[in-house]
């Protein structure tokens, strides 16, 4: 850790709850605490687990052209979203590359919530920023404590902190008191929330959920191997401006209209790649036996001849196996394919697997 | 009666009769977390001073273990295969890594006794 890493607003908070620090995307963050990393992931998925992730940043967007401003910004039909309503979406580069993974909710008819990775936020501020230039509307950085509760006792958690969320449904998002902005979403593959408030209101609400014996601290090690469970993508490692949605596997994202006639940034790229289709796709990976497989190692065919790469991989505490994701050639996509990866020498047989490798949870309704 | 003695990289051994059972300390096994893999050596192998000897993967990372001193490998903790979780729970007894046989005695005389290794990590 070099001493030029931010800092938590809450890092008090968690120093005496006993966390073990490391540096991520230029924060000092808690990696885990003293229940450990196994512990940790497996009551998130039973009860409820509690994560910082004030290192993310949130956006609001305003303006009579804040709809104008995302529609060229992200492949994105803002205008079509519900009040309330989230969507997952990029910023794209002209060659269709992700810059960024991003969560966008509708506040009003001009207003929207825009949440960034804390490794991308500086650049994010700065290219929106630059595209706002040409549009009437207003991009303010918000100084807020996020925090995250996740796992299927979230909700009642909650409602004991004071906190009904009963309406609220996946995907959506509301602003429940000034200057507090809830989601019910989440990096786990569980029923979740994803809280940014003042950070004297954090306070306030922490310690009331921490007197809740169903609610845990819970670190970035964990949050990891839950993210990667519910295979979901890590920015830097599982997606980068180097990979498109169409092979990330993520063109669900985009509705249909727009990838027709969108006029997003990277939409003629992205048509481009989507007409030839990718060479490689982004898939799970399931390595047999016990032997975790790590981001980078390198993926072989029967003949060994290299076919891609391992993107994000460790052990899945609940699945109870080692879990992995990352990129094959298009023909080996399907699940079943077996693939072999190096390491340390040793060939480890890895079959292609369908992602989430745990069942997701969420509360559609 | 055996003698105990560890290493800067928060190794332990167990000698006696030129036999050292090796693992790794209890504050070794806090800063890796959870492990969910350990890679053994096989018998016979032989291992230089600072050669990696054994692997331990946690939920998170991969981190190698280093032969303390010169020596034969003779036996491996085959209880680690199925329940790797022993070296967190039991990290100087049950789940110690593997037996070797010292090439050089004269080495030992390098590493740390326990209260040296206490003072190292406080």
């Amino acid at each position: 850790m070099t001493g030029d890493d931010r800092h938590l607003p809450l890092e008090d908070i968690h120093a005496a709850a006993g966390a073990r620090f490391g540096a991520f995307a230029g924060w000092s963050m808690p990696l885990t605490y003293p229940a450990g990393v196994m512990k940790e992931h497996l009551h998130t998925r039973e009860h409820a687990g509690l994560f910082d992730i004030s290192h993310m940043k949130l956006f609001e967007v305003s303006g009579p052209q804040a709809v104008a401003l995302l529609d060229r910004a992200c492949p994105l039909d803002a205008g079509a979203l519900e009040i309330s309503q989230s969507k997952l979406t990029f910023f794209l580069n002209e060659a269709g590359g992700i810059l960024d993974d991003l969560i966008v909710t509708r506040l009003g008819d001009t207003r929207f919530m825009v949440v960034a990775n804390a490794g991308n936020a500086v650049a994010d501020e700065k290219h929106l920023r630059a595209l706002a230039a040409d549009f009437d509307v207003k991009v303010e950085p918000l100084d807020r404590v996020f925090l995250a509760i996740q796992g299927p006792e979230a909700w009642a958690a909650l409602s004991r902190a004071g906190l009904e969320t009963g309406s609220l449904l996946f995907m959506h998002g509301i602003e429940p008191r000034k200057n507090w902005f809830m989601s019910r979403s989440g990096y786990t593959g569980e029923d979740g929330f994803e809280i940014g408030l003042p950070q004297a209101d954090a306070r306030e609400l922490l310690a009331k959920l921490l007197e809740d014996e169903r609610v845990l601290w819970i670190g970035l090690a964990a949050r990891d191997s839950l993210r990667l469970e519910a295979g979901l993508c890590l920015h830097g490692q599982d997606i980068t401006p180097e990979t498109d949605p169409a092979a990330a596997a993520l063109m669900w994202a985009i509705p249909k209209e727009i990838r027709a006639s969108g006029t997003f940034i990277g939409a003629d790229a992205l048509r481009a790649v989507v007409e030839r289709g990718p060479a490689q796709k982004r898939v799970g990976l399931k390595p047999q036996g016990r032997q975790p497989v790590r981001a980078g190692a390198s993926l072989f065919d029967t003949d060994g001849n290299p076919v891609g790469h391992v993107t994000s991989g460790g052990f899945g505490p609940s699945a109870g196996h080692p879990v992995a994701m990352g990129y094959v050639a298009t023909p080996l996509a399907k699940p079943g394919t077996r693939v072999f990866a190096d390491v340390r020498g040793t060939k480890i047989p890895i079959d292609v697997s369908s992602l989430p490798f745990t069942p997701h949870r969420y509360r559609k309704g | 009666m055996a003698k105990i003695y560890f290493t800067a990289d928060h190794e332990w051994l167990s000698v006696e009769g030129g036999i050292a059972t090796v693992g790794i300390t209890d504050y070794a096994q806090e800063q890796l977390g959870d492990l969910v893999f350990v890679e053994l050596p096989e018998t016979g192998k032989k291992l230089a001073k600072g050669d990696t000897a054994v692997v331990v993967e946690s939920v998170k990372a991969a981190s190698d273990v280093y032969a303390p001193v010169d020596g034969e490998i003779t036996e491996a903790n085959g209880t680690l295969s199925s329940d790797p979780s022993l070296v967190n729970s039991a990290a100087t007894g049950a789940g110690w890594l593997w037996k070797m046989k010292l090439a050089d005695e004269s080495q030992l005389a390098s590493l740390m006794d326990e209260t040296a290794y206490k003072a190292h990590i406080a």
